[in-house]
């Protein structure tokens, strides 16, 4: 919601640009696609680029003639700039959010806390950026236009979802009319209130969490560094919780739970929201001037699908799994998704792999969302205690870390490394000590060179790390074979990596990964460890991945 | 190593006093706090929670 007098879009610092439908010929001229990708957010936008990444195109529908106004994601992870890097869209990303890796915590005024996330030379990002979701959704747009893989039809409601007998045909309606068209595969990605899951009769299911918060964004000129805080029992909003977080264009972020004997219609009444960020800003010293730009309100909510592919329709990002945003999960998790899909969708497409590796997406996804689940759940119990029980030991936990460090460990919001895969398709399962990285898990980063990282040398596809002296001659088969089942297939050895960045580079790399002698490790197009194996192995390499991936192997 | 009945004693006395000094709405909180607190220096979870599923029973014959 905006201020009275402003529009829906009237903002301070953004101008959203207006789409319009497609015009009869172009949507007449156009009628069958492989992938169909219901909403263009930034979860839809980023599967239509990663299928664009390996040559698939795709049609986007968005009923919207802009951006997305009600959802505000602002905190984008490591992961996700990596995954943005792989994409070719992490350039404006950069330039534009601000980086942070440390939280505070407060109680009662007081710092009970100060965590930092894990960050070090070797990573080439930042453990977390703050950025507005117009922002995102503007720089994954331009990256989107700036392909001819992918179509965008904004204006355009999709409201019939029907199985043929090889795809999928679609009920489209615009201002000009309705029509049909058929995809082979449909994505998903038409967020929490998804109306392709609501037509394919699917319901999410979990739980619900009492709180509820009021988010606000105002732009004020505070002079504080990118620094999340989390007020506990504060002066301004006594036994309930608040967050702050610095977003580009002086823009700053405020979340508070709703204060005690106030209803949701008052809250979310401009005077209200006027009264307690007031209240919020003085008690945080700030006594300048400040305009309201944007509010909404909110309640934690742990939900999810049984199965996030149903036959030819696959459900990415919110449509799939609502996370609360403790844990900021919401958009990381939905680009995961995007890319986990996407890869495993182009190679079906192309014929590289079989339909069944596409099973892997829900349970490895779901698997990351479950994980989520878990960890929120903490976090949400924390800041938005659900019972007395909750309430009693949170309020024991936060008085005792006035004085025992201990204590503020509680009050750690969890936001988690990239989840670990299990062996279910696309992973070996548990492998031999061969490397410090368990297989299913996100390959670490080792800085090579200057700006140059680990990340930046991996192939577009699958990467096989040969980390041994071996005879390149002893390569040469694997490589061929491997390039059948790939062919962006990439193999990086001890050697290449010697001669472009030293040793002392493969040094680094080596200790980073925890290498024994002789190990090979293969990467996925998303970053992830498929496997690893004795250097000497290459047979078995050749094999598990021909059984694993390739369309004639193990289907 | 349990503690000898006198000290035992020593703690029950404490303990009363401590929770007469409390402010009825605070007492609950005050118990939650010394729960963590002995948990803590105790070190041993499954005998924490042991001891959590012991001071459950006969709570209604209080």
């Amino acid at each position: 919601m905006r201020p009275a007098g402003k529009s829906d879009l009237d903002s301070l610092y953004f101008n959203y640009p207006i789409f319009a439908a497609p015009s009869r010929e172009q949507v007449l001229a156009n009628s069958q696609c492989k992938v169909a990708i219901v909403g263009a957010g930034p979860i839809g936008m980023f599967a239509a680029l990663n299928l664009a990444r390996f040559g698939v195109p795709s049609l986007l529908f968005d009923n919207k003639e802009t951006f997305n106004d009600g959802s505000r994601a602002i905190c984008v992870q490591r992961g996700s700039y990596q995954a943005l890097q792989r994409a070719g869209a992490v350039k404006p990303f950069l330039d534009k959010a601000l980086g942070w890796t440390t939280g505070r915590t407060f109680y009662k005024g007081q710092q009970i806390l100060e965590f930092q996330m894990p960050h070090a030379d070797n990573e080439k990002y930042l453990p977390m950026y703050n950025i507005q979701q117009q922002y995102i959704e503007q720089y994954l747009w331009d990256a989107v236009s700036a392909t001819d893989l992918i179509e965008t039809r904004w204006c355009s409601e999709v409201n019939g979802v029907v199985d043929t007998k090889d795809g999928v045909s679609l009920s489209v309606s615009d201002a000009n009319g309705s029509y049909s068209c058929t995809a082979q595969w449909v994505l998903a990605a038409d967020g929490a209130r998804s109306s392709v899951r609501t037509q394919r009769g699917l319901r999410l299911k979990g739980s619900n969490f009492p709180g509820r918060y009021v988010i606000a964004d105002v732009q004020m000129d505070h002079d504080y560094p990118t620094i999340r805080r989390a007020l506990f029992d504060s002066e301004s909003n006594p036994d309930k919780t608040i967050l702050i977080h610095r977003q580009p264009d002086n823009i700053w972020r405020i979340d508070y739970q709703l204060p005690d004997g106030q209803s949701e219609e008052q809250a979310i009444c401009e005077d209200s929201i006027r009264e307690n960020v007031a209240r919020i800003l003085n008690d945080i010293d700030f006594d300048g001037a400040w305009e309201l730009e944007w509010w909404s309100i909110y309640s934690a909510n742990t939900l999810a699908l049984d199965d996030y592919r149903d036959g030819r329709v696959i459900f990415v990002g919110d449509s799939a799994h609502i996370v609360p945003i403790f844990g900021v999960r919401g958009l990381n998790n939905g680009l995961a998704d995007a890319e986990n899909v996407s890869w495993k969708l182009a190679r079906v497409l192309t014929g590289l792999s079989g339909e069944s590796l596409l099973n892997s997406y829900s349970t490895e996804r779901r698997g990351a969302t479950l994980d989520v689940f878990a960890n929120a759940t903490k976090s949400a119990r924390f800041m938005t205690p659900p019972t007395k029980g909750w309430t009693l030991m949170r309020d024991a936990a936060l008085s005792l870390s006035l004085d025992h460090d201990w204590a503020g460990a509680f009050a750690n919001p969890r936001q988690m490394e990239p989840y670990t895969y299990s062996s279910d398709g696309a992973v070996l399962s548990a492998a031999a000590s061969l490397t410090l990285v368990k297989p299913g898990a996100f390959l670490p980063n080792e800085k090579l060179a200057d700006d140059i990282y680990l990340s930046d040398v991996l192939g577009n596809g699958f990467t096989l790390l040969v980390l041994d002296d071996i005879d390149p001659l002893e390569l040469a088969g694997a490589n061929a074979l491997l390039l059948k089942i790939d062919p962006q297939f990439e193999l990086i050895t001890n050697n290449l990596i010697r001669k472009r960045f030293g040793a002392a580079a493969l040094c680094r790399v080596h200790d980073r990964l925890g290498i024994k002698q002789g190990t090979a490790l293969m990467v996925r197009p998303d970053g992830y460890l498929a496997g690893a194996w004795k250097a000497s192995e290459v047979d078995g390499i050749v094999g598990w991945m021909n059984a694993t991936f390739s369309n004639t192997g193990g289907q | 190593m349990s503690l000898e009945f006198c000290d035992l004693e020593v703690f029950y006395e404490t303990l009363a006093t401590a929770l007469d000094a409390v402010p009825d709405a605070k007492r609950e909180v005050f118990l939650c706090k010394l729960s963590l607190l002995m948990a803590r220096e105790l070190g041993d979870l499954s005998v924490a929670q042991q001891l959590i599923a012991t001071a459950q029973s006969h709570l209604d014959e209080t």
